[in-house]
């Protein structure tokens, strides 16, 4: 079980959370968007091997949303932020999908 | 090939089993190929297999990073049926089921394919509304389908507690006769076995790390044995289909994750059918050695870690444990998971990429054991012919696209 950090409520185990996917997916601005972009937007996804940001929430407890930095190999969680903000450096790890591991 | 028979079997028992031959070769790779497959899983494997067998193409090298059927294929639950929702779905699944009917036969392997059964339990009226519905579409296009009530469930399957008291009463089920299950390391084996005997290379321990294109055009890969040229690819890798895809230098609506599952300590004959239920969310099947085979939904987070929480486990034995009570004293014995390939609307991608020459089956995601033949069979026309059958047409890439989704959900909800 993986045990997160949530930025109000501390250390908690993932039964509390519910996973949102992939983060920093911004909705594209409908009138200037075809069908391709689309598609883009909505279905494909990175699907890392590596170092993934995605979002959290703390459905039992405090309902917030959240982004976190997870090594999706390891499953070591690098960083918690919140949303709306710019992903964070981490350092590279091995395994990280850059590697095309 | 050696062909098993009888005979074959008497003449190694006399000589104390100690001199069969070894099943496939283990050449080393050849510098190119008419057609590379990446990944020696049960599709991969068909797919090579069909591609000598049906096609005339047999400079075919099928490239493994581990060892032939140690992913998803040596890790599933072996759960068999065609009775999906949509009409794409049901051709797709039932060509396949049609396919296992004479595999054994066809390979000279014992699948152990065993048309026991699958019932599907329902325990709410929306489970019942879509169940009568799914039997209906089931049997316009000829898929065998029963809607059972819940006296004739306990007659079929008396463990089942169907008690009006239980949390989540059952209510009826439906039944596939002809679904089932089979063997899982023997489809890759048998598969194996016959692709090698018709000249075909697989490499084991050869994982691909690059893909080379050439002015939008598949030319080879790059491996841990070196470069590999080859005029069509095909990328067969369950769930690393994103990173491969990555390789090539496209994206695909598919998220990886772990699905766990489970085996008990192995029992007298006690459950003759698959039981399934979306409901309550668990599954469970009895293997010819005696053990339970238990499953059910997938860990929720992304991960290439092939393995799950223990929450996950405790939610589907809580489940099994309310449908079948007398499994409460039996001792678990292994857990384990897989990395399986999610489309969101629970569909495969089988067809062409953005790159001439590249090839992609995948995001089949929890319930691709079943289609292991009718996948490789319409990979392997799709390969052959440049061109898509119509049964894998509708599976295109470029449905997220149009907006074509084949929603299978419901059909698909229990993972299997
Ligand atoms: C626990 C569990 C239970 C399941 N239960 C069922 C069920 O009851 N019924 C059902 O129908 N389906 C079930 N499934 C789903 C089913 O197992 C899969 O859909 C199916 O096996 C996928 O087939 P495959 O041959 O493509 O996959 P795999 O057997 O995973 O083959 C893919 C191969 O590609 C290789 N590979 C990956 N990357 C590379 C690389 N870079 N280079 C070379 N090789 C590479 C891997 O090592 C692997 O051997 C289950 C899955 C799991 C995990
Ligand atoms: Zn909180």
């Amino acid at each position: 079980m993986l045990w997160i950090d949530c930025p109000w409520c501390g250390p908690r185990p993932e039964t509390e959370y519910r996973y949102g996917g992939e983060a920093h997916i911004a909705r594209p601005d409908p009138a200037a968007t075809d069908d391709a972009g689309w598609a883009d937007y909505l279905f494909m996804r990175t699907n890392t091997k590596g170092v993934h940001a995605e979002r959290w929430m703390h459905r039992d407890g405090c309902r917030r949303w959240f982004n976190v930095l997870r090594h999706t190999v390891s499953n070591e969680v690098l960083a918690v932020y919140p949303m709306g903000t710019p992903r964070p450096e981490t350092p590279r790890l091995p395994g990280d999908g850059a590697e095309g591991a | 090939m050696t062909k098993f028979s009888i005979f074959s079997l008497a003449r190694n028992a006399l000589s104390h089993h100690e001199r069969w031959p070894e099943q496939w070769r283990s050449p080393a790779p050849k510098p190119a190929y008419d057609v590379v497959i990446i990944g020696a899983g049960g599709h991969g494997l068909a797919t090579a297999y069909y591609l000598a067998a049906l096609h005339g193409i047999t400079d075919v090298a099928v490239l493994e990073k581990g060892w032939l059927g140690g992913g998803n294929t040596g890790r599933n639950t072996t759960v068999i049926r065609s009775n999906y929702l949509w009409d794409e779905s049901a051709a797709l699944y039932e060509h396949s089921l049609k396919l296992w009917e004479g595999l054994a036969q066809e390979l000279n392997y014992n699948l152990m394919f065993s048309q026991r059964g699958v019932l599907n339990l329902i325990h709410n009226v929306h489970d019942l509304q879509e169940a009568t519905r799914r039997v209906n579409a089931n049997r316009l296009n000829a898929v065998d389908a029963e809607l059972l009530s819940t006296d004739e469930v306990k007659a079929f399957c008396p463990i089942l507690n169907t008690a009006p008291t239980t949390r989540y009463p059952i209510m009826g089920g439906t039944l596939q006769r002809r679904g089932g299950n089979a063997r899982h390391d023997a489809v890759a084996w048998g598969f194996a076995r016959a692709a090698d005997a018709r000249g075909v290379d697989i490499i084991q321990n050869c994982e691909v790390t690059g893909i080379d294109v050439d002015g939008g055009r598949v030319t080879g890969v790059q491996t841990t044995q070196g470069a590999i040229a080859a005029r069509k690819v095909g990328i067969v890798v369950a769930g690393h289909s994103s990173v491969l895809a990555a390789m090539a230098g496209f994206r695909l609506p598919i998220e990886s994750h772990p699905l766990q599952a489970l085996v008990s300590e192995p029992l007298k004959p006690v459950l003759h059918c698959v039981i399934m239920s979306n409901g309550v969310h668990v599954y469970v099947s009895q293997s010819d050695k005696g053990e339970l085979v238990i499953g059910a939904g997938l860990d929720p987070p992304n991960s290439y870690g092939q393995r799950g929480g223990l929450h996950t486990i405790e939610d589907q034995m809580g489940a099994l444990v309310e449908l079948i009570p007398i499994f409460s004293r039996v001792r678990m014995m292994r857990s384990w998971a897989g990395i399986v390939d999610v489309c969101p609307d629970a569909s495969p991608v089988i067809g062409k990429t953005p790159v001439d020459g590249l090839y992609i089956n995948g995001g089949w995601g929890t319930g691709g054991f079943k289609a292991t033949p009718g996948s490789g069979w319409v990979l392997a026309h799709t390969i052959a012919t440049g061109e898509p059958h119509p049964l894998n047409a509708p599976f295109a890439l470029d449905r997220f696209t149009s907006g074509t989704l084949i929603d299978e959900h419901a059909a698909a909800a229990v993972a299997h």
